[in-house]
């Protein structure tokens, strides 16, 4: 899923300064999993924003409203009748869900609300780590199902660096080093020679190297 | 037992202070509270076993909040006791009492005050 990150209050408030009738957006898929932009994160953030600008004098008007998704147009498009009089949308979905719904309405500001950060996995409740980049030419085949694009800081496709230390990754103590992982697996399953398979160089044009990316199915065209 | 209590602590029953939620007390303080305490059981007494251990870190992340829109988090608090200690309970109504007189109103009303 797509982890985010609440922006700082502050931050949210210098945007909301101009605006006195809000509606705050949420998303019902991958940001209310990982906690920040869901119907209940929605709703902490506008008793935030009600109390302090209450306490400035400066009182806000906030609507809240959570959709099923603000990645398909289908939902995007009922929003329609919950805008109303609203001078602005500040929207707790990814950065995904904040564009398209700013693509549709085009004369209302949308604001972030959070900042959009990696695609991962919850690995207990309340932690999310990264596991994909979404580099377009999977390798996960080849390395053991641990991909060394993303959880890798150099992006090493032929084993650690020198800053493979205890097994972890010298950027941070606390984050596994994914050659590490990928060659303790190996040993697990008695498949240590495929370490010695060299990997060519990486072709970047498939990740973002190569341009925004699209993808077509011309049979599921109505 | 006969205690005495400030009149102004009003009590909202909760099955346990795990079913206490963050929005819960952010709008007690939106609508106008002073201040704010959760009365849980002893540690390690929970009856649904980690209860009062997740409000507990509720409202410190509560106080983050608070403290982030200018209420201030001193003004919640979480205290542990038995059903058993009514003493304790009323010692810590007029201790939360007195905490937040010292703190004043909630700063909504005061503005809300001040327009009228």
């Amino acid at each position: 899923m797509i982890i985010a990150n609440r922006k700082p209050f502050e931050e949210i408030v210098d945007m909301l300064k101009p605006y006195k009738r809000i509606l705050l957006l949420g998303c019902n898929e991958c940001v209310t999993v990982c906690a920040v932009g869901g119907a209940k994160e929605v709703a902490v953030l506008s008793s935030e924003l009600a109390m302090y600008r209450a306490k400035e004098g400066q009182p806000i008007d906030i609507k809240e409203h959570v959709l099923e998704r603000n990645c398909d147009p289908e939902y995007v498009e009922a929003l329609i009748q919950v805008i109303g009089d609203r001078e602005v949308i500040l929207s707790m979905a990814c950065g995904c869900g904040i564009q398209f719904v700013g693509e549709r309405y085009r004369n209302i500001p949308v604001l972030p609300g959070v900042n959009t950060t990696f695609y991962g996995v919850t690995e207990e409740h309340g932690v999310w780590t990264e596991r994909c980049q979404g580099c377009g030419n999977c390798i996960l085949d080849k390395t053991m199902g641990i991909c060394p694009v993303s959880r890798c800081a150099k992006s090493l496709f032929n084993g650690p660096c020198g800053g493979s230390q205890g097994g972890n990754c010298e950027v941070n103590k606390d984050t596994p080093c994914a050659w590490q992982l990928i060659v303790d697996r190996y040993k697990e399953r008695n498949m240590l020679h495929r370490y010695l398979e060299l990997q060519p160089i990486k072709d970047w044009s498939t990740s973002r190297d190569g341009g925004p990316r699209k993808r077509v199915r011309e049979d599921l065209k109505i | 037992m006969r205690l005495n209590y400030p009149t102004n602590v009003k009590i909202i029953k909760v099955p346990c202070t795990g079913r206490v939620d963050v929005i819960h007390v952010l709008k007690a303080f939106e609508h106008g509270a002073d201040g704010v305490f959760l009365a849980g059981c002893l540690e390690g007494e929970c009856h649904f076993l980690k209860g009062n251990l997740r409000a507990k870190k509720r409202v410190a992340h509560i106080k983050t909040l608070l403290d982030e829109c200018g209420i201030g988090g001193e003004r919640v608090a979480m205290y542990n006791l038995s059903s058993a200690q009514g003493q304790r309970f009323a010692e810590i109504a007029r201790e939360m009492t007195e905490k937040v007189r010292q703190l004043g109103p909630n700063p909504i009303k005061i503005e809300k005050g001040s327009n009228n």
